[in-house]
């Protein structure tokens, strides 16, 4: 009779204190309903079924058979029940395992725990962006001063004659007549292209190739110009690169290159073939002595 | 043998029938069941010593069921539930452990 939450000191010690003088009877009653008498019946609801059974050996068990309808289907009723909820809670717990079960308190507690991660992550992407961004604009702007430098290393490459050149332009083609081409028209020649607005020249000849920049010289020597060291033999080809058109004109200006050349007895023949290449490069000085002022 | 009866049927019932919990029953349903497994056993136990007494029986049950989820709310309204519950299953558990010793050396005499 251990089964009461509340009070069971108390009815354990009474009930097992009556027992020893009633024998197990009531216990078979469950399986065995028997006779019913009524009289007997309402002694045995009141008191404690023991305590009832003293009367005589008959009398408990008719008690407890009348009882079975009453008692007997409630506590069916109770454990039915039992078996119930058991199934329906083990159920649920393992259906939900997760959050359902919970207490408010530990929900809240959770709720705030996930605020804080949520808050700090948050944090995380904030500055996981702006260092994205540092970085995207970083690269761009990177990019962007490689570019710009690349191109003015090309522009100064091409001026300095240390990289291969293409673009629109012209040929100009100097040829000996009665008398040979002096350096002087080679230069006079460099320089009207020049000023016509030629961004790359080379001077081609049968014995060799130059490419012409803003130190190249001029010398005449025997049977031939030497240009920038380079011994050349008419005729000579000047490829210019620049407004095809200008540089055509500058060259026919009365007093000009055709004019000079023809007056001395030599040929001048100036094409436009759409696109002129460059090809001769020389190799970049070292400077020893000039430093760039930052 | 009619109370296993009794709890095999319960036991069919809620695989068939197969409810949900109610929201308002959730903190409490297990907490009863504990404490009606508490005096199942109790009740086992008198049955095995010769003393079950019917009337006893139902009314324990009953109470234990109402008592356990009383303390529990009572818990949640002070705040202090989930403790609570925590206290309640301590004590049933050991009430439980009791009971099973006690029908343990009933029916095995160890």
């Amino acid at each position: 009779m251990s089964d009461e939450t509340t009070k069971p000191d108390g009815p354990d010690e009474p009930t097992l204190a009556h027992t020893p003088a009633q024998p197990d009877v009531p216990e078979p009653a469950e399986s065995e309903p028997a006779v019913s008498e009524p009289a007997v019946f309402e002694p045995a609801r009141t008191a404690q079924a023991p305590a009832a059974g003293t009367a005589g050996k008959g009398a408990p068990a008719a008690a407890q058979a009348r009882r079975l309808t009453g008692a007997g289907a409630l506590i069916g009723l109770l454990l039915v029940l039992l078996g119930f909820t058991l199934v329906v809670q083990l159920k649920s717990n393992s259906a939900d395992k997760a959050y359902a079960s919970l207490r408010q308190e530990d929900l809240v507690t959770i709720l705030a725990d996930l605020d804080a991660r949520e808050d700090r992550l948050q944090q995380d992407i904030a500055v996981l962006e702006a260092s994205r961004r540092e970085l995207v604009s970083g690269a761009a702007s990177r990019d962007e001063i490689i570019k710009k430098a690349q191109e003015r290393a090309d522009d100064l490459g091409i001026l300095a004659g240390t990289l291969p050149a293409q673009g629109p332009g012209v040929l100009v083609r100097l040829e000996d007549g009665s008398k040979k081409i002096t350096a002087n028209h080679l230069l006079n020649a460099v320089q009207e292209l020049r000023g016509a607005g030629a961004e790359a020249m080379q001077i081609d000849s049968p014995s060799g190739s130059v490419r012409v920049i803003a130190s190249t010289s001029f010398v005449d020597v025997d049977g031939g110009i030497v240009v920038d060291g380079v011994r050349l033999t008419g005729p000579y080809t000047i490829k210019a690169i620049g407004e095809p058109r200008d540089v055509a004109i500058a060259m026919r200006f009365p007093g000009g290159v055709v004019d000079d050349v023809t007056r001395d007895g030599g040929n001048v023949i100036v094409n436009e073939p759409g696109t002129v290449d460059i090809t001769t490069v020389r190799s970049a000085p070292t400077l020893e002595y000039a430093k760039p002022v930052s | 043998m009619i109370a296993v009866l009794a709890l095999i049927v319960g036991v069919v019932l809620g695989v068939v029938l197969n409810p949900t919990v109610p929201d308002a029953l959730q903190p409490y349903l297990p907490i009863a069941v504990v404490a009606a497994l508490d005096a199942v056993f109790g009740g086992v136990r008198a049955k095995l010593d010769g003393i079950f007494d019917d009337k006893q029986f139902v009314i324990s049950f009953i109470s234990n069921v109402l008592v356990a989820a009383f303390i529990v709310y009572l818990g949640d309204k002070l705040g202090v539930g989930a403790q609570l519950s925590t206290g309640v299953v301590v004590v049933l558990g050991v009430r439980i452990f009791g009971n099973v010793a006690a029908i343990r050396r009933r029916l095995f005499k160890a």
